[in-house]
């Protein structure tokens, strides 16, 4: 599954490892929460980088102590119609703060980029290739953006905002 | 009307080139029926019985003269030559193919119309009173609001997979003419003892087969802190809204779970939560937006013009006007409601003519503007009263004076069989069959005020729950049956209609509800007494026993 | 007429088609003998067991880019062989809406 992170092409580091398999001795882990949850300061010790694979029903408040010693957090679509996750990923980074990789997994369109990264993910693990090869250009699909969140593009209201404030200043 | 800006007609352009990339990946191969359905609900577009059916938004039921001529295009370019009116301010076309909607968005696109959002599973149009901006006694105009609350919850981050469609009216007046209580947010403008503008919200109202009317969730949000709100509340719902099953998926059963109060705590604690955060509207922002709705030069006229005193003895003037004609906040105005719903008519259909005409009626005697209702009719909002004798003939000539606003032929009815795929039996031909039993305007004007609504299955397009009379179309043994029931209401006072008794079949339908409506002016105890009103003195027996007393 | 969105165990009781909308312009079609899709029901592959049903089904929704949403649809058969619909719906989806469509001007 080819992975896009921050707007590249990359190989992906992390190894997803399924609930009950053995977990590899270094090198980066995704993990399921239910293993995290389990022992989140073992894990946090182990040589190598972490991160959880967190489902969309459970509350991210769970993850808030530890989110500066997580490097990654793949929040999950198991389809691409079920949204949840998008309020995750908003919670996570504009109400927590959380600044590491955030990454989305399961049913990734090329159509739904725009609305992921505006809602704070940088990771995407597309499930088709050439949908991945179209992120850059996808991205630039749009240049108007009705609400604030927390991406830091400027809302269409405060540009106009802005343009009102210019045009009477300069008179 | 609103002004869109460049930005605004960026946005919509960006959205038609996103589209017609779908559509073609669609076309190729490359996205699969599967992925693509969600893709083009989200622009309007549903498969129904015969073809693509496209659904256009009419934000709040604002339309310029200009745009509904490109709906007359649309209509005849791309499409049989008619659009659809439908309950909540959209215009649907029946017959439009896949590879030509893109052209058909992008020639919208250029007079500023769009169809984002008219299905799928997110914020669908933002609908409000019909008479926004012109009705007297409205506190303000709920457009500024309903605009702001379109732009936020326009490809919304987060908001755009909700766990089910998601539906907001506005109301700025005591008579409520947008159905708020049947919405799954409905907002109530009104001031606080400050003199300050906030909204009653109202949560958790729908029809379809699980029928609940809104509950009020708070009494007053501050305007400032509106979006915030509905933020927190869209989050709470997209978290824990139902996904398990498509029936139990509107927020109204997660309200209905829950309970009202756990849910209001749920909303409460995460509005408090979000705190001051970049939604709460500043005095400069919403006159920001307020800046950009313009409204007519009018005139200093006359209450009484001579050209009304001289119509008035033409029987046929008087009775439109008396039916149609509405007093407007302006002196000398006027409020026009065209039907939509002529004798052996389907109701909502209008032709590329009559829109071609019908434009050119607003630019000349209403400021360029039209309104389109929840009832499916029209309505031109400016009309100097000195005009109306003109308008009149202008209108009868069209198809679009039958003097039957509000009474027994003012019929709701969803496409039903005859078009939508989720229908179980017809709705528009017993709508058809109705107004000609009653097509005799006199007796209509002596029934007095009564809604019919008329829905082809239990998702309650034609919004059969709060029609005085409301028709179910159900299936029984493969024949169409239709459940009737009264004394349903969709204003202020909204409540669902009883079931009258066992459901009847097609053929029997109009007789049934011929019936009715003879029990009715038998039971009444005064002319003015109105057939929802005497149902609700009386209950539903008197009427099932006159009914089924000979069945 | 219950919805085909709601079919789910496949079992006929009688002929039947497999109809679909043609995915570019919607049109209502048929699946035909030859693998392909017709606008005309008196082109459509007929069958009669639940067998053939399913495999006409699986073969209509193989498919994807030609039409959308394949279902199984009855139909009577006339003297001479000549395919009707075989309920109201599927009537309508054949000859067009029962409503007289202009609005009376």
């Amino acid at each position: 599954m080819p992975l896009v992170k921050q707007g590249r092409l990359t190989t992906d580091l992390f190894v997803h490892v399924a609930e009950g398999a053995e977990l590899p001795g270094d090198g980066a882990v995704l993990v399921t929460a239910e293993r995290f949850l389990a022992d989140p300061e073992a894990l946090l010790r182990r040589s190598g980088k972490l991160g959880v694979i967190w489902p969309n029903n459970r509350n991210v408040d769970d993850l808030v102590p530890y989110l500066d010693r997580l490097a990654s957090i793949a929040l999950v679509f198991p389809t691409f119609r079920d949204g949840r996750a998008y309020s995750q990923a908003r919670l996570l980074r504009e109400r927590h703060g959380y600044d590491g990789e955030l990454r989305a997994t399961g049913q990734i369109l090329r159509d739904q980029f725009v609305f992921m990264t505006r809602a704070g993910f940088d990771a995407f693990e597309v499930k088709k290739d050439a949908d991945a090869a179209a992120f850059a250009e996808t991205m630039k699909r749009y240049s108007v953006f009705y609400q604030p969140t927390g991406d830091g593009r400027v809302t269409a209201l405060n540009r106009r905002m802005q343009l009102r404030h210019s045009e009477s200043a300069s008179q | 009307m609103y002004a869109y800006d460049e930005l605004d007609r960026t946005l919509i352009n960006e959205r038609v080139s996103e589209f017609r990339d779908q559509v073609k990946r669609r076309l190729s191969g490359e996205l699969t029926e599967d992925e693509f359905k969600i893709l083009r609900l989200q622009n309007g577009v549903y498969l129904q019985l015969h073809a693509y059916m496209f659904r256009v938004a009419i934000p709040y039921g604002t339309l310029s003269s200009k745009q509904l001529r490109r709906f007359a295009h649309v209509a005849r370019r791309y499409d049989r030559g008619y659009g659809h009116f439908t309950t909540r301010q959209n215009i649907q076309f029946n017959w439009i193919k896949l590879a030509e909607l893109p052209d058909a968005l992008a020639d919208l696109a250029e007079v500023g119309i769009h169809a984002m959002q008219t299905s799928g599973n997110n914020m669908r149009n933002v609908t409000s009173d019909q008479w926004a901006g012109v009705a007297p006694g409205e506190i303000e105009d709920p457009r500024i609001w309903s605009e702001l609350i379109r732009q936020h919850t326009t490809l919304h981050p987060e908001f755009s997979f909700l766990p089910r469609k998601f539906k907001i009216a506005i109301t700025a007046s005591e008579h409520d003419r947008a159905a708020i209580k049947i919405h799954d947010i409905g907002l109530r403008l009104h001031k606080n003892a400050d003199g300050e503008t906030g909204f009653e919200v109202l949560v958790g109202g729908g029809l379809g087969r699980t029928p609940f009317i809104a509950k009020t969730i708070k009494p007053f949000v501050h305007g400032r802190d509106v979006l915030s709100y509905i933020e927190a509340i869209l989050r709470v719902y997209n978290q824990y809204g139902r996904r398990d099953n498509i029936y139990k998926a509107r927020i109204k059963i997660l309200v209905h779970e829950l309970g009202i109060e756990k849910f209001a705590k749920e909303v409460d604690e995460e509005w408090k939560q979000m705190g001051d955060s970049e939604l709460r509207l500043d005095h400069a922002a919403i006159e920001e937006v307020r800046s950009r709705f313009s409204y007519p030069p009018y005139e200093k006229l006359p209450h009484m013009p001579d050209e009304l005193k001289q119509a008035a003895h033409d029987p046929l003037f008087e009775r439109w006007r008396k039916n149609s004609v509405a007093p407007h906040k302006v002196q000398g105005y006027s409020i026009v409601t065209l039907s939509l719903k002529p004798v052996g008519g389907p109701p909502g259909d209008a032709t590329a003519e009559q829109m071609d005409a019908l434009a050119d009626l607003a630019d000349k005697y209403s400021f360029g503007e039209i309104r389109v209702g929840h009832e499916q009719n029209l309505a031109l909002p400016h009309v100097a009263k000195r005009d109306l004798p003109a308008l009149f003939k202008a209108l009868d000539r069209l198809g679009l004076a039958t003097p039957n606003v509000n009474l027994v032929t003012d019929i709701i009815a969803c496409p039903g069989l005859d078009y939508c795929s989720l229908a179980n039996a017809r709705s528009i031909p017993i709508a058809q069959e109705l107004t000609r039993r009653f097509a005799n305007h006199d007796t209509a004007d002596l029934i007095g005020r009564l809604h019919i609504n008329i829905s082809g299955c239990i998702n309650a397009c034609g919004h059969h729950h709060v029609g005085h009379i409301g028709i179910l179309g159900v299936e029984k043994n493969g024949e169409e049956f239709y459940q009737i029931t009264i004394g349903g209401r969709a204003d202020e006072n909204a409540q669902m209609g009883t079931l009258i008794g066992p459901a009847v079949p097609y053929a029997e339908v109009a007789d049934v509800i011929e019936d009715i409506v003879e029990a009715y002016l038998a039971l009444r105890d005064r002319p003015e007494e109105l057939f929802v009103d005497t149902v609700k003195r009386l209950g539903v027996e008197p009427f099932r026993e006159r009914v089924y007393a000979t069945r | 007429m219950t919805s085909p969105l709601e079919q789910k165990k496949i079992k006929i009781t009688g002929p039947s088609v497999v109809t679909a909308n043609r995915t570019w312009d919607g049109a209502v079609v048929y699946r035909t003998a030859q693998k392909g899709w017709s606008t005309e029901l008196a082109d459509s592959a007929v069958v009669s067991t639940s067998d053939d049903a399913r495999a006409l089904l699986a073969e209509a929704n193989a498919d994807d880019v030609g039409a959308v949403g394949p279902y199984i649809a009855p139909v009577e058969l006339k003297d001479g062989g000549k395919v009707k619909p075989g309920n109201l719906r599927e009537q309508i989806r054949a000859k067009g809406v029962t409503i007289d469509l202009q609005v009376p001007a």
